[in-house]
């Protein structure tokens, strides 16, 4: 590394940042101003984290030089960088867990709101609206995600091909309000102004999913290597068993991984929800009829328009939160386990 | 690919399968003009100066020109917060952690992006603002000469500068995880040579990571731009807004911005007001589409350079 300098004991650096946030939980304990807070852990590593980049940069300035200083300036700085993105996500998840769990309970899980002002209550409701009008949007986004990104990666040349990559791209771009909007406006064509009902809303999740499903069922069945379709042909295979029965096959585990991981895109989306599948406090099990409540508007609606029983609005809100990020969680996970069990043999 | 195409005769079922395909790659076509013909149609009753729409007294442009200036000043202070965490990240990821552990920091991160934005929306209100606004009164005693720190200051914290930090976290991790990918990409060969010729780490980052991902970085920006401008539930419910155009951020009033706009509006909305607040809609698609399709423009106009 440094030429003509001292090298630095290889302890040097954690005992430096230790001795910085010793310092720092002595500094904030001392009162500033007559309001300041007692005693702020999260205040106490960011302080201590400057004075470790002030100090750990004097330090190697004067024994290894201005280049190897600046090197180590920016290790802390990148350091911090990933620090500071982990703190909101802990920050996030801790409270969620912990103000979600009072009333993560069996009435939660199988009551609706119907009569219920104050505490008590549930929102299967919410939870069978969300789990229909997702299914719905799977099963239209699904089949033609798959179908346009085999017709990417097979069949598309030309003129045609190359204007459906760019819409894919800009349809990934579409706020998730402008689907709702959409939605709305082709349902109010049809069934009059005012319209609400959990298929238009399920309509406008395909919007946004079926971008999703496309861009990574390409990238997967781009990676099935060309050899075995070019083997396929040998045998005489017409095309589109080669893609049926060797393609899709080889590619199994990686478009799986991308149907979970847009599926669980859209479980959360609000927004179009709000607008064209409406609210609800009562069980609606028919999409195609009146009002549906979905979780994500659960947790708005208990959100936004508290009763006279404060509390017992916000803890339902937090629980709807928490069986949101349990179903986003579970999603995530076995798409990765599912990638994880049957991986391509690819070399990558 | 598959050139076998003169070799292998047309069976029926390759006409109908192919024929399959390409409806659906038709369907894309369909799907996203339609997005567009339906919008516009339904907005167009909102443009007509002479409308009498309630929310909109003075016009549709003097209704939609606040809710633009808010959903861009929001957009781009979310950007300027996320950019530097998102290069910083993308680097500790591709050439500083440890390679063991590298991928599943990566899917920490992802994480982030998971987590629904209501959720996000939720504690933002609920954790965040009340944690940033004594420190908003801090900069406000402080700073307050500086105009964005101007008073009065919002006593619940639910201001655009909140509301932007959210944005800035909710867009993490799209840039981050583009960030990390544009660097694995440089070539190992330029890494080793800087390397080879005495440089520290952070030289060879500035000698040949940073030059080739300048490009990559720019469009993952305008990317997370693009998810900030739409973004809709995180700022409906953190926001407290007012039709106003300022650049005082942590004030009571802040401009609003158009999604979260017709998102509070539109359960209540009724006659030409439905009709303002579509076209609100389209001024926000015809928004985020020409972010991302500047985005694609620099993909494309340097992906040549850098093949070379």
């Amino acid at each position: 590394m440094a030429r003509t300098s001292i090298r630095l004991n290889r302890w040097f650096l954690p005992l430096l940042a230790l001795a910085s946030c010793g310092i720092s939980s002595i500094a904030v304990t001392i009162p500033v101003t007559p309001t300041s807070a007692p005693f702020n852990f999260l205040g106490a590593i960011a302080l201590g984290a400057v004075i470790y980049a002030i100090l750990s940069f004097l330090i190697t300035l004067i024994a290894q030089g201005p280049r190897v200083a600046k090197d180590r300036m920016m290790t802390t700085l990148v350091l911090v960088a990933f620090a500071i993105a982990v703190v909101p996500l802990v920050s996030l998840i801790s409270t969620v867990v912990t103000l979600g769990l009072a009333r993560f309970d069996r009435e939660f899980l199988t009551s609706s709101m119907r009569n219920v002002v104050g505490q008590g209550g549930g929102a299967l409701h919410a939870i069978i609206g969300t789990l229909e009008i997702t299914s719905i949007a799977a099963m239209i986004s699904i089949p033609i995600g798959l179908l346009t990104a085999i017709y990417l990666v097979e069949y598309g040349r030309g003129r045609l091909a190359r204007a459906v990559t760019a819409l894919v791209d800009v349809m990934t771009g579409i706020p998730s309000i402008v689907a709702g909007l959409f939605a709305f406006a082709v349902f109010a064509l049809f069934f009059g102004p005012g319209i609400r009902m959990g298929f238009a809303g399920a309509v406008a999740l395909s919007v946004l999913m079926i971008p999703v499903v496309v861009r990574s069922s390409e990238e997967m069945l781009r990676i099935v290597p060309s050899e075995l379709r070019e083997a396929s042909y040998a045998l005489g295979v017409p095309k589109w068993l080669t893609v049926l029965k060797v393609v899709l096959p080889t590619a199994v585990a990686g478009l799986v991984t991308g149907i979970m991981i847009s599926i669980a895109r859209v479980i959360g989306e609000t927004a179009p929800l709000l607008i064209v599948a409406g609210f609800t406090q009562s069980m609606n099990y028919n999409p195609f009829n009146e009002r549906m409540m979905t979780l994500p508007v659960f947790v708005y609606f208990s959100y936004s328009s508290q009763g006279t029983d404060t509390q017992a609005y916000l803890d339902r809100a937090w629980a709807g939160a928490l069986t949101l990020i349990v179903i986003v969680m579970v999603l995530n996970l076995g798409a990765r386990l599912v990638s994880r069990i049957a991986r391509p043999h690819t070399s990558r | 690919m598959a050139n076998a195409r003169s070799q292998v005769p047309k069976k029926r079922g390759d006409v109908v399968f192919s024929g399959l395909v390409t409806a659906s790659g038709i369907a894309i076509l369909v799907t996203l003009s339609a997005v567009a013909i339906f919008l516009v149609v339904e907005s167009l009753p909102a443009f007509n100066p002479t409308a009498d729409i309630g929310n909109a007294p003075d016009g549709f442009w003097a209704y939609v020109t606040p809710l633009v200036f808010g959903t861009l000043l929001a957009a781009v202070l979310a950007l300027i917060f996320a950019t530097p965490l998102a290069i910083g990240i993308g680097l500790f990821i591709s050439h500083y952690a440890p390679r063991r552990i590298a991928s599943s920091l990566g899917y920490v991160v992802d994480l982030l992006a998971a987590i629904p934005s209501v959720v996000y929306g939720l504690w933002g209100i609920q954790v965040l603002a009340p944690t940033v606004q004594p420190i908003y009164q801090w900069l406000n005693e402080n700073l307050g000469w500086f105009p964005p720190f101007a008073g009065p200051v919002s006593g619940t914290g639910r201001t655009i500068l909140t509301v932007s930090f959210v944005l800035a976290i909710m867009i993490l991790p799209i840039m981050s995880a583009l960030a990390r990918e544009i660097f694995l990409q440089t070539p190992k060969l330029n890494e080793e040579a800087a390397l080879a010729l005495g440089a520290t780490r952070w030289e060879m980052i500035q000698l040949s990571v940073l030059p080739f991902a300048r490009s990559g970085l720019l469009s993952s920006a305008m990317l997370g731009l693009g998810r900030a401008v739409g973004e809709t539930m995180a700022v409906a419910m953190v926001l407290s807004p007012a039709a106003v155009i300022t650049f005082a951020l942590i004030t009571p009033t802040n401009p609003s911005t158009i999604a979260s706009t017709i998102a509070l509006d539109f359960p209540e909305a009724a006659g030409l007001n439905v009709n303002a607040l579509i076209a609100a809609g389209l001024v926000l698609f015809v928004i985020t589409m020409a972010v991302n399709i500047t985005a694609r423009g620099i993909i494309t106009r340097h992906a040549r350079k850098v093949a070379f």
